[in-house]
């Protein structure tokens, strides 16, 4: 059974896997399905356990039938065996009565002989309560025979009709039997029963009817039950017949009623002999027994036992008293009813129970599943929702900048024109005020746009070559004004391991190294600032070596956090390396360190959350909305790297980042590089092969100088003081071109300076070294140098920078002022590259700018056809046509450059469908898929943005009139 | 040799161009665009521009006298005159065309009528001043123009 509930069980819960599966699937339908499976696995539990309820009681009742069976048994055994002994006896009584009685002449037993030794034999006897004896006596010996006993015999019929009791019985009261054939008088009976002495037994008749059959049988006969004389008890007579002599067992009933002597009969008083019987057995309290006399199935008489019959359970046991004739049985009930079987039903309620529970369960389990997925949906839709409403907020961010912003260029243009009217000085402090707060909420309305765009996803980074120096140095330009009024020294390392040319965005570069020195420059009001770039592999190197150096080891001398910390949670600074050691990508690590007043503790969480600045008195003193390092974070995870900080209170912070740039040494754009390097190199080339000497007691500034110098092809050796100064000088065989001293080291000791410059010219073999002071201030070092009475001296305005540094060499070494070339050569030089031989089709509805556009893309080579409608914009650019490019005014009366666009766009895509289908190649000049690049020309850039353009299918835009660099980059994405 | 003088007036008179801001830098862009296939390039587009930009503002005067005062032509207008004038660096007669088209968007009638009066008076200036240019510049010679210094204006 319980191997059935396990596979019940077990196929059940593959059922609840399977229907999972199902159930992930299709929701709907598996929900009613789950219903189904839980009704069922009710229903078939309850019917299980209604079955095992059943099961075990019915087991128990099979039992308790077979205890009552066994027990039933025993005891009819043990009353047979019982009467058996007894009739034994009285069988063995009948052979002493025809021994002593009739064979013995006078007779050896008489009536006081029989009932005394009746009596003593009793106990042989456990179910009798009397025997008696009867002879037989022809009518024709009556007379004599009542003679000799000396009465009469007697009838015993009216005794039968009037039941006497017991003690008002006298024999001598009855009736003389009248004349028979034959006679049974008794004439020996035990003293219990001693009243039926000279009654005729065969007038009786129960008693005659026996006593024939006895004689004829010769075996033990018994009556059916009936009241006894006298005592008037149930009882039943057994007798047996007395034959004269020995008959054979074959002898034929005939041969044995002629030889009968007499009959002996014994008395069972059955109610009381069962009673005696049941008393001496165990637990007979459980059980009522009843005897019955089953002779008449239809009638059977009861022998013994109430009558009060039970439906409950019986056993029937067949009792055999040695009487064929007769049949008895003994009936046996369970004196209680039967005890509830409260195992079963134990058993089947607590596997229901468990069941219900498993089902409970089961059914708790669907319905969290379903709460929990039907919240899944919820959240998911709520997360759609909110993310919805982000892109909106940023969309509106967007719309709302680029829409203040177009005004705002009205404003700040109206202002710088007011500027130049003719204003008293208060008027004129206005209007500088104005335009002042103007370009801020300029520059905050740009960055608000940065960080919608960034946030909607819509910022994509360029692919430029660029060199990273130079963006460098232009940030340096920025910020060098505001850094000398505060007397804060700015610097710039770069490592000679970071290649001249990279390939990235060097606008988005910028504006992240812009933010973090602004903000450096707004909380930093002495020390100094200093940005440095490596080569991840090479800070990685130096991790584990650089521990001696000194927090007093810095560019200003002040102490500053070191930066190393900065980097330390940076994921996967380490990977980075052996990710990509072969590829041509190149891994920076940025750092930006100052000696300003730190970020608090309790702020440094925060501070790359847009709009959270470290306490809204910041924003009152230094200005800022706070987007800036939100932005600088963005943008940096969009070059693939990490920003991080250490800042520590009162003394500095120091922020670093990585970016992923790829080496611009690549093969596709070596031309390019090759023009940037010329130019780079122009300035450079005339102090090639130079040497200079940097007196510089800090070794990191002194490597910061001895950087830009070198960069000019200078040769470069550092010394701490002014007596390595001269010793290089004496012991130096080249020629050393120039000195640069720090305006530290000079002023300390003005004395010995001025007198060592002296002796510089003196010992000198040629002609004297230049000598440079670096002063980090303007001001001061003018005024100091005007004291020191040294003429031959020339100030380099720190911070230092590749150009200014080789334009002050410039200026005192009187090296070839061969002038600079123009910022326009490289482009125009491109763009000649470039656009040389293309067939560029303009159009333009005013014919001044017409001319003007067309005359400058011929300037470049370019074979240009002009148009004045956009209609025959179209008209021309129907393929096949020959042009390689198109560019288009979008203002224009009848139709604008975006409807021309569009409608040229949708021919293309025509003309590509049905070439598509008809293959027929030769016919469009074996163009196989027509997209004619369209660039708009606008005098207002800043409505018409690069997105706006590209949206309405042009392929990018350019400013009115043509301004070559730009031009140069729109027109190099389509030619190359 | 005999024509030394000459240019240095003509380069006086360039200079003095710049400095009184009736020209910018757009114009020395346009003389780049010149060269010996395209000597008068700078003259032809002047022409060009004085053509159109005296019919433009007759279209304009015209446009802002009638009586139902049509908006969209005189900007039309506006737009293509302001185009023209910033594409020869006309520097004077663009803004005066800015301010007047700003003056006329923003429904100030008085205002862009006084402003378009001030810049009819600066095109004609530019003009006045343009023309005896270019003759003095026939008169040098075609390789003059075709050497046009080309740091003169720089920095």
């Amino acid at each position: 059974m319980w191997f059935k509930c396990w596979d019940k069980i077990s196929s059940y819960s593959f059922k609840i896997h399977h229907h999972y599966y199902q159930y992930i699937g299709s929701k709907r339908v598996s929900k009613t399905w789950w219903r189904k499976l839980l009704f069922s696995w009710v229903i078939g539990w309850t019917v299980a356990s209604i079955w095992i309820f059943c099961y075990m009681s019915s087991q128990a009742t099979e039992k308790r039938k077979e205890t009552l069976a066994s027990m039933c048994d025993e005891r009819a055994r043990m009353l047979q065996d019982q009467f058996n002994v007894s009739m034994n006896h009285i069988q063995a009584m009948s052979i002493l009565i025809s021994t002593f009685h009739h064979g013995k002449n006078p007779s050896a037993i008489d009536q006081r002989t029989f009932a005394k030794y009746t009596e003593r034999t009793a106990f042989e006897r456990p179910l009798t309560s009397g025997v008696a004896y009867a002879v037989r006596v022809l009518h024709s010996e009556r007379e004599q025979f009542e003679k000799q006993q000396g009465w009469t015999i007697k009838r015993m019929d009216t005794l039968e009709q009037n039941p006497v009791h017991k003690d008002d019985y006298n024999p001598d009261l009855l009736e003389p039997s009248p004349i028979q054939e034959e006679y049974a008088p008794v004439i020996f009976a035990q003293d219990i029963v001693s009243h039926v002495v000279s009654i005729d037994m065969l007038s009786g008749k129960e008693d005659r009817e026996n006593v024939l059959r006895a004689r004829k049988s010769g075996k033990g006969v018994l009556t059916a039950p009936f009241r006894l004389l006298k005592t008037n008890c149930l009882g039943v007579i057994l007798t047996f017949a007395v034959y004269k002599r020995d008959l054979p067992s074959n002898a034929t009933p005939n041969e044995r009623i002629q030889a009968t002597d007499g009959y002996l009969g014994g008395v069972f008083d059955i109610e009381s002999l069962v009673e005696k019987l049941l008393q001496q057995l165990a637990s007979k309290q459980k059980i009522v027994v009843n005897v019955l006399d089953t002779t008449n199935q239809s009638y059977p008489i009861s022998m013994y036992g109430s009558n009060s019959s039970d439906d409950g359970l019986e056993h029937v046991s067949y009792l055999n008293f040695g009487d064929p004739f007769r049949k008895h049985e003994m009936r046996c009930r369970f004196k209680q009813k039967p005890p509830w079987p409260w195992l079963a039903i134990t058993t089947s309620i607590g596997i229901l129970v468990i069941a219900l529970l498993v089902g409970h369960i089961f059914h708790a389990t669907v319905n969290r599943i379903a709460k929990v997925e039907d919240d899944c949906h919820k959240m998911m839709e709520l997360k759609k929702q909110a993310e919805a409403a982000d892109v909106a907020k940023s969309q509106f961010l967007a719309t709302v900048s680029h829409e203040i912003r177009t005004p705002m260029n009205g404003v700040l243009g109206m202002l710088h024109m007011l500027m130049d009217t003719d204003l008293d000085v208060t008027q004129l402090d206005y209007v500088r005020t104005a335009q002042a707060s103007g370009k801020d909420l300029v520059a905050l309305i740009n960055e608000v746009l940065d960080q919608a765009k960034i946030e909607s996803g819509k910022l994509e980074l360029e692919e430029v070559q660029f060199d990273l120096r130079a963006v460098l140095d232009v940030v340096l330009s920025l910020f060098s004004g505001k850094s000398q009024d505060e007397g804060v020294e700015l610097a710039v390392y770069i490592s000679d391991q970071v290649p001249e040319m990279l390939i990235g965005d060097p606008g988005r570069f910028r504006q992240i190294i812009t933010n973090l020195m602004g903000n450096s420059i707004k909380f930093t009001e002495k020390g100094h600032i200093l940005v440095t770039v490596h080569l991840v592999e090479e800070v990685i190197d130096s991790i584990e070596v650089e521990t001696e150096s000194s927090s007093k080891n810095t560019l200003s001398g002040f102490p500053v956090a070191d930066r190393r910390q900065s980097w330390k949670g940076f994921r996967n600074f380490s990977q980075e390396v052996s990710l990509h050691p072969f590829s041509d990508s190149i891994n920076l690590i940025i750092s930006v360190e100052d000696t300003g007043e730190g970020i608090p503790l309790e702020a440094q969480s925060r501070v790359f959350t847009p709009f959270m600045q470290v306490g809204p008195s910041i924003s009152r003193t230094h200005g800022g909305t706070g987007i800036g390092l939100s932005i600088s974070k963005c943008l940096v995870g969009l070059m693939k790297g990490e920003i991080g900080f250490v800042s520590i209170p009162k003394i500095g912070s120091t922020f670093t980042f990585t970016a992923v740039f790829t080496s611009g040494c690549s093969s596709s754009k070596e031309y390019k590089s090759q023009q940037i390097n010329n130019q780079s190199n122009s300035i450079s080339s005339e102090f090639h092969g130079m040497r200079a000497l940097i007196m510089d007691p800090r070794p990191v500034r002194a490597k910061v100088s001895r950087y830009h110098i070198q960069r000019l092809g200078i040769h470069v050796e550092v010394v701490s003081d002014w007596k390595q100064c001269l010793s290089s000088f004496s012991r130096g065989n080249n020629a050393i071109h120039m000195v640069l001293i720090e305006q530290e080291v000079w002023d300390r000791d003005l004395n010995s300076s001025s007198l060592v410059i002296n002796n510089l010219e003196k010992i000198d073999h040629g002609t004297p070294p230049k000598v440079f002071l670096l002063s980090n201030s303007i001001n001061s070092s003018r005024t100091n140098t005007t004291t020191s009475g040294v003429c031959n001296l020339t100030v380099i305005p720190k911070p230092l920078r590749a150009s200014t540094l080789a334009a002050s060499l410039q200026r005192a070494m009187g090296v070839g002022n061969k002038g600079n070339p123009r910022n326009g050569e490289l482009p125009s030089l491109s763009l000649r590259n470039i656009l040389l031989g293309r067939k560029i089709l303009i159009v333009d509805d005013n014919n001044v700018n017409l001319k003007v556009a067309a005359g400058a893309l011929k300037k470049y080579g370019a074979n240009v056809v002009t148009a004045t409608r956009g209609i025959e914009a179209i008209e021309l650019l129907t393929p096949p046509h020959e042009f390689d490019a198109c560019f288009m005014d979008i203002q224009m009366p009848e139709m604008d450059g975006f409807e021309a666009t569009r409608r040229i766009r949708e021919m293309e895509q025509n003309i590509n469908g049905i070439q598509f289908r008809n293959l027929s190649v030769e016919t469009y000049n074996s163009v196989s898929n027509w997209h004619v690049p369209i660039l708009a020309m606008t005098a207002d850039v800043i409505q018409a943005t690069h997105e706006e353009c590209l949206r309405r299918g042009m392929d990018g835009y350019v400013s009115k009139p043509f301004e070559a660099e730009q031009l140069y980059r729109e027109v190099s994405r389509f030619f190359q | 040799m005999e024509s030394k003088p000459l240019r240095q007036q003509i380069s006086a008179m360039r200079q003095s161009f710049f400095d009184e801001e009736i020209l910018d830098e757009q114009f020395t862009q346009l003389e780049q665009l010149q060269d010996r296939e395209n000597p008068n390039f700078v003259e032809e587009v002047l022409n060009l521009y004085f053509r159109d930009s005296t019919t433009l503002i007759a279209k304009v005067e015209q446009a802002m006298e009638t009586v139902p005062i049509d908006f969209p032509k005189v900007d039309k207008s506006l737009h293509q005159l302001k185009g023209s004038s910033a594409s020869i660096g006309a520097n004077k007669v663009r803004n005066e065309v800015t301010k007047t088209r700003e003056l006329w968007q923003e429904g100030n009638l008085g205002g862009a009528k006084a402003a378009f009066q001030d810049l009819r008076k600066e095109n004609d200036t530019l003009k006045a001043k343009l023309e005896p240019y270019f003759q003095q510049l026939r008169q040098a010679g075609p390789d003059e123009a075709a050497m046009r210094p080309r740091r003169s204006h720089n920095g």
